[in-house]
């Protein structure tokens, strides 16, 4: 059908005329920055003085972008932008609620502080072989899959990722990581092709990749297809991500091989974006498979924290007994995502955002400790507290956020996954917590005596320089801690907030399709 | 592969595929073609070139490293999805002007800079793989 020159054309059956304020590009600002950041990065690759500034003032600029949009998203709504105007479903809609952007927001404090942290750690030679640009490329992906509303985007961004992923763990070329890079390069892409697997049943089923359209056809075809199929094939894949048992072994057979701050940002955020997918899919997409599928849920949660803290207990490499608590932590979540109740979930995504920021700076203590001890090993660290009291404070307030002891953060999610857990009857996941919580007192206090309490067994030569970049970002994320420990309440809103989003999925669907909702 | 035949072909038939790979990204905006398909093209064209004469000859024609190459593509791309900023429309939409080239009226738009960019950034990152695969061979 030829249309003359000149003549008007109807776009409103295609398109979306409204027009698109500056306020609504916050949402695609957290990844186009990160974007643009590292495709400098890639240009200036050998002027490497320049590297660390660019990437700490663009990731400086997601986070003013992300506080931007969680303060729109708390204050409006869930913010939707479909890509190039053309009407979602056919247009990739980007769709920011309180769950996606709050996540996003801790995502990217915690990449703030490790870019400022490899500063020092990552010397001339990291930085040629390309640590900025992976790092800038991988927080891409990371802030792309918490914001998308389109799960094929979702799958695009976890290969962003990982790829990115692939590249910090190498960086180095050691044999062990390239070995641990082995693993986990071949396990984590079988999980994606599952993902992707799922994604193209999804498609075959749906006809739709939007997901509030799916959300919305879901009733419809509930009768006649195989979404029970679906929701336990997105259940593996993504419990592949977030390194549940028993899909979980890659994690401790790869995170202790890279540089430290790459541990750290591996441990502090990928897994929790296994999460999210997790909560995306199940909680939004498909509820009553979930309903169904919550006793397995269940099961593998307890079985994934007290596992998971188990490793950590036979552990003597500091970075592995983190990788198991990242694992036993992976769990915690998992048990509000099995009760599927809103104080459950709310507690999920309070653990989400502690777990980030905790174990993110744990894998930083251990570099610190690693500096001024000289090695990741229980059986040579020693001696931190009358050398290095500051050390001794941070590790001892850390290690009690993690075990969920006051003053910390840690306390109060697991606070409501127990409660939640006895309101819905299953006094065994709430006593799985408990235990969890315990065993990882032991695990932790276990380094804690033995790495700044037991004095020193040899003598060093001479002090270390002490490590005042690393005391730096040590504060800035124990500061959230101690904050979230004190005065929870305006974290526990904003969870609050998160969980009744992903719950009330009409809501969401309404803000992709606004002209449904007004009818 | 030194044989003299090859040799002296190469530099021909790789200028000639730079030539064509930007041909088939021009004419892929409305037909088959486009930026990937187009860097494809060019970058096996710097293989070949590399095969023949070795890898220093390519990087020193290239001038910049395929990675900044790569780079430059990703950051046009990703502009060109900005410009839509400040027509108050949403990340990625296209805009079009028309220009006068010699008298022709030629349109040029945001969709065609951000398919310059895919090339670059295929051209780039394809190119780097297969120096770098041809460097280890020789060394």
């Amino acid at each position: 059908m030829a249309i003359e020159p000149g003549q008007a054309v109807d776009l409103s059956g295609a398109m979306v005329l409204a027009p698109a304020t500056p306020a609504d590009w916050l949402v695609v600002g957290p990844v186009a920055i990160p974007i643009v950041t590292g495709a400098i990065l890639l240009m200036v690759r050998h002027e490497t003085r320049l590297h660390a500034g660019l990437a700490v003032a663009g990731l400086l600029a997601a986070l003013l972008c992300n506080i931007g949009l969680l303060a729109r998203v708390l204050d409006q709504g869930p913010l939707v932008m479909t890509m190039g105007r053309w009407l979602p479903p056919f247009g990739i809609s980007f769709a920011a609620d309180a769950l996606g952007a709050s996540l996003a927001l801790v995502a990217t404090l915690v990449a703030v502080v490790c870019a400022l942290f490899a500063t020092a750690d990552i010397g001339a030679v990291g930085r040629r072989y390309g640590f900025y640009p992976f790092m800038m490329l991988m927080m891409a992906g990371v802030s792309g899959s918490f914001l998308t509303g389109d799960i094929f985007n979702l799958y695009v961004w976890f290969e962003v990722f990982l790829i990115s992923s692939f590249g910090l763990l190498v960086l180095g070329s050691q044999h062990k990581q390239l070995d641990g890079a082995t693993k986990y390069a071949i396990l984590n892409l079988v999980g994606t092709t599952l993902f992707l697997t799922a994604t193209a049943l999804l498609y075959g089923t749906f006809g739709t990749l939007n997901m509030a359209d799916i959300a919305r056809k879901a009733d419809g075809l509930r009768e006649n297809a195989p979404l029970t199929t679906l929701a336990v094939l997105y259940l593996l894949a993504f419990g592949m991500k977030a390194a549940a048992f028993p899909v979980n072994f890659w994690l401790p057979a790869s995170y202790h091989t890279p540089r430290i701050v790459t541990a750290a940002l591996f441990g502090g955020v990928l897994t929790k974006v296994g999460v999210y997918a997790l909560l995306r899919t199940l909680v939004m997409l498909f509820p009553p498979e979930l309903e169904l599928l919550s006793g397995l849920i269940a099961w593998v949660a307890a079985a994934t924290m007290v596992i998971g803290i188990m490793g950590a207990l036979a552990q003597t490499d500091l970075r592995r007994v983190l990788g198991f608590v990242v694992i036993s932590g992976v769990g915690v979540m998992l048990a509000g995502l099995a009760l599927g109740t809103s104080e459950g979930l709310t507690g999920t995504i309070f653990y989400a955002f502690h777990s980030m920021i905790v174990m993110t700076a744990l894998y930083l203590l251990a570099g610190v400790m690693n500096g001024l001890g000289g090695s990741y090993s229980l059986s040579k660290l020693s001696g931190l507290y009358t050398s290095n009291p500051l050390v001794a404070a941070f590790a001892l307030l850390l290690m009690l956020a993690v075990a969920g002891l006051p003053p910390a953060s840690g306390l109060w999610p697991k606070v409501m996954l127990v409660r939640a857990s006895l309101d819905s009857g299953q006094p065994w996941l709430a006593f799985a917590i408990l235990a969890t919580g315990f065993l990882t007192t032991l695990a932790l206090g276990r380094v804690f005596i033995l790495a700044v309490w037991r004095p020193r067994v040899a003598a060093d030569p001479e002090a270390p320089a002490s490590p005042y970049l690393g005391y730096v970002a040590l504060a800035a994320l124990s500061l959230p801690v101690v904050v979230m420990g004190l005065y929870p309440d305006p974290v526990i809103s904003v969870a609050e907030r998160a969980a009744n989003a992903i719950l009330d999925a009409p809501a969401y669907i309404g803000t992709v399709f606004p002209e449904e909702a007004a009818q | 592969m030194h044989t003299l035949i090859f040799r002296t072909i190469a530099p021909y038939l790789a200028s000639l595929m730079v030539l064509f790979s930007i041909f088939v990204l021009l004419r892929g905006h409305n037909e088959p073609g486009g930026g990937f398909i187009g860097g494809l093209i060019a970058a096996s064209a710097f293989a070949i070139y590399g095969i023949a004469c070795g890898v220093a000859p390519v990087r020193r024609a290239l001038y910049f490293h395929p990675m900044a190459i790569s780079g430059f593509g990703l950051l046009v791309s990703a502009l060109s999805g900005a410009v839509s900023l400040f027509m108050d429309m949403p990340f990625l939409t296209g805009q079009w002007t028309e220009i006068d080239v010699l008298g022709l009226p030629v349109d040029i738009s945001t969709v065609l800079a951000f398919d310059v960019g895919v090339y670059f950034v295929v051209v780039g990152s394809i190119t780097s793989i297969a120096l770098a695969l041809e460097e280890r061979e020789h060394a």
